[in-house]
């Protein structure tokens, strides 16, 4: 039988270190709302959106208080809209008419993001993916709830330059659709390479096609826990800190595999998968950087950085794997740097650049993530910056991906409030050398090769 | 049986005990097993209670036993045992 010990400590875990479960997020197919007439397209998605959600909100407030444990988001991701709309929108307005729908019934049913407009162009674009980038700006702009994410690259079909070069050009122009609010459009818009289709966090949750009608996906996040965790082993060896961080990561994640099955079992919605992540909030002592830190760094960013994360992110997994029946989606630890109160304090002091985060999204899920960087950067710029994150996606078989905000009007040295869980940051400069020529060029790079692995 | 893990944590004090057993009493919960300890010079205790009877839809009983911890002056959490055999038990 359980003993007071253990109870003590999961009750500390959700009341003094932030366990909390992230998100509970629904994924809906949109498939069988696909109309050739706009009007009856919308209707359709409204109605199966409403019909399959309305319950969401309440069940996870449910469960929330018979385990005890905060439930912090419930959200929802559909099928890219892009494959919705193709058939009806025929203008950008057309397809900004359907956030608008979405948008509309997240707010009826309560959740406070919905994810999925968006578009898979690893390889090509359709006229309809085209669309549907460049109704972006307006779309972000005349809504509230609405995540939108496209996917550039994959490890099989390589790198879509075309599609790099024009969601440059989109970000920087969301930044400007929606800079009286310092440009907050750009932080629910991220590109990724090998975006998996069962993320249930956003902004770049979506519904992939191979996915069933509906499904529950859940994201479990504890950077606190694992923090606490370490503490009590400062000066150890390496053996003992992974140890005690696979230890951490199985019981976090348990909790999330008990939240998912429970949501599912009241929704009558499959269980998908469970997304063993450690994402930070700005609150105090959510901090991933926090942990890195107490690996035994000054500041996140700092020489070691690299390594201290690799050994994070592995062990997190090594944990998380045997804690759920079912792993996918980013699986990770996260390196927001506006939602991670030591990542921005190593940013004002000097210790992370842009360059050290590049080089730690290599061994860490996603990617350059809620970075502010001047308004006056150029588009092909933002392409460049996009352009090697999705390199190292490809050559690396995993998930990258990329959310800047350009904030317009302002430049390095000053900050941007994004509020709530999106946090605040400092501006980061960007390099200032051009590659307008490289990306310019315009096509495809081809997949990498998958033998003669150096 | 469905049982429930229910704490109490605070500054100890005369009749908590008693009064969160007058109330598991009058709404028909059995007490399983009760433990006690001393952290950090607060006072926990946890009961595994069995709530098959209960007279209480299971929110009302998390919101009528918080209001009474607040009477009383300490924290008192109910909360479904199987948080806590999923994270400490394979």
């Amino acid at each position: 039988m359980i003993n007071i010990y253990e109870v003590v400590e999961t009750n500390n875990m959700i009341e003094r270190e932030n366990l909390d479960v992230r998100t509970i997020t629904l994924g809906i197919s949109l498939l069988d709302c696909i109309d050739s007439d706009l009007e009856k397209c919308k209707e359709k998605i409204y109605n199966k959106i409403y019909e399959a959600a309305k319950d969401l909100v309440k069940t996870g407030e449910e469960i929330s208080r018979e385990f005890g444990i905060p439930i912090v988001n419930k959200r929802i991701s559909v099928t890219p809209i892009a494959l919705i709309g193709g058939a009806c929108c025929k203008t950008v307005e057309d397809f900004a008419g359907i956030a608008k729908t979405l948008d509309d019934v997240a707010k009826k049913v309560g959740v406070n993001f919905i994810g999925g407009y968006s578009a898979l162009v690893c390889k090509g674009m359709t006229p309809a993916d085209e669309l549907l980038i460049r109704s972006i700006p307006l779309a972000l702009s005349t809504t509230e709830r609405v995540c939108s994410s496209v996917n550039l690259g994959s490890t099989r079909t390589g790198i879509n330059m075309d599609a790099v070069k024009l969601m440059g050009e989109m970000i920087l122009q969301t930044a400007e659709y929606t800079k009286e609010d310092d440009s907050l459009g750009c932080a629910k818009l991220v590109v990724f390479c090998n975006a998996p289709d069962d993320n249930p966090f956003m902004a770049g949750a979506f519904h992939g096609v191979t996915e069933a009608d509906k499904i529950i996906n859940v994201g479990v996040s504890g950077p606190g826990v694992v923090k606490n965790a370490l503490e009590q082993v400062r000066g150890e060896n390496f053996e003992v800190l992974c140890e005690t961080i696979k230890k951490t990561a199985f019981k976090v994640t348990r909790v999330g595999q008990l939240v998912a099955q429970e949501a599912s079992r009241m929704l009558g919605v499959p269980f998908g998968i469970v997304d063993l992540s450690l994402a930070p909030t700005p609150a105090i002592g959510d901090s991933v950087a926090d942990i890195l830190c107490e690996i035994g760094l000054e500041y996140a960013g700092a020489p070691g950085t690299t390594a201290a994360l690799a050994l994070l992110n592995d062990q997190v997994k090594k944990g998380g794997v045997m804690a759920s029946s079912y792993v996918g989606g980013l699986s990770g630890a996260f390196i927001p740097v506006s939602e991670d109160q030591g990542m921005i304090d190593a940013v004002t002091a000097g210790a992370l650049t842009i360059e050290k985060l590049e080089a730690m999204t290599c061994v860490c899920s996603v990617g350059l993530d809620m970075i502010a960087i001047p308004g006056d950067t150029k588009a092909t710029t933002i392409s460049g910056i996009i352009a090697d994150e999705m390199a190292i996606g490809m050559v690396n078989q995993k998930t990258t991906a990329v959310r800047v905000i350009p904030v317009i009007g302002k430049g390095v040295g000053e900050t941007v409030e994004f509020g709530g869980l999106l946090g605040y940051a400092p501006i980061m400069p960007v390099n200032p050398f051009s590659c307008d020529n490289f990306v310019n060029r315009g096509g495809r790079i081809p997949a990498p090769i998958h033998s003669f692995k150096n | 049986m469905k049982k429930t893990i229910i704490t109490v944590v605070g500054k100890d004090t005369v009749g908590i005990i008693a009064k969160v057993c007058t109330y598991l009493a009058e709404n028909s919960i059995n007490i399983l097993d009760i433990s006690q300890t001393i952290v950090q010079d607060y006072f926990n205790m946890m009961m595994i209670v069995d709530t098959n009877n209960s007279k209480k839809p299971f929110g009302d009983m998390v919101d009528e036993l918080d209001a009474l911890g607040k009477e009383i002056g300490v924290a008192i959490k109910c909360q479904k045992e199987e948080i806590f055999d999923q994270m400490h038990r394979i």
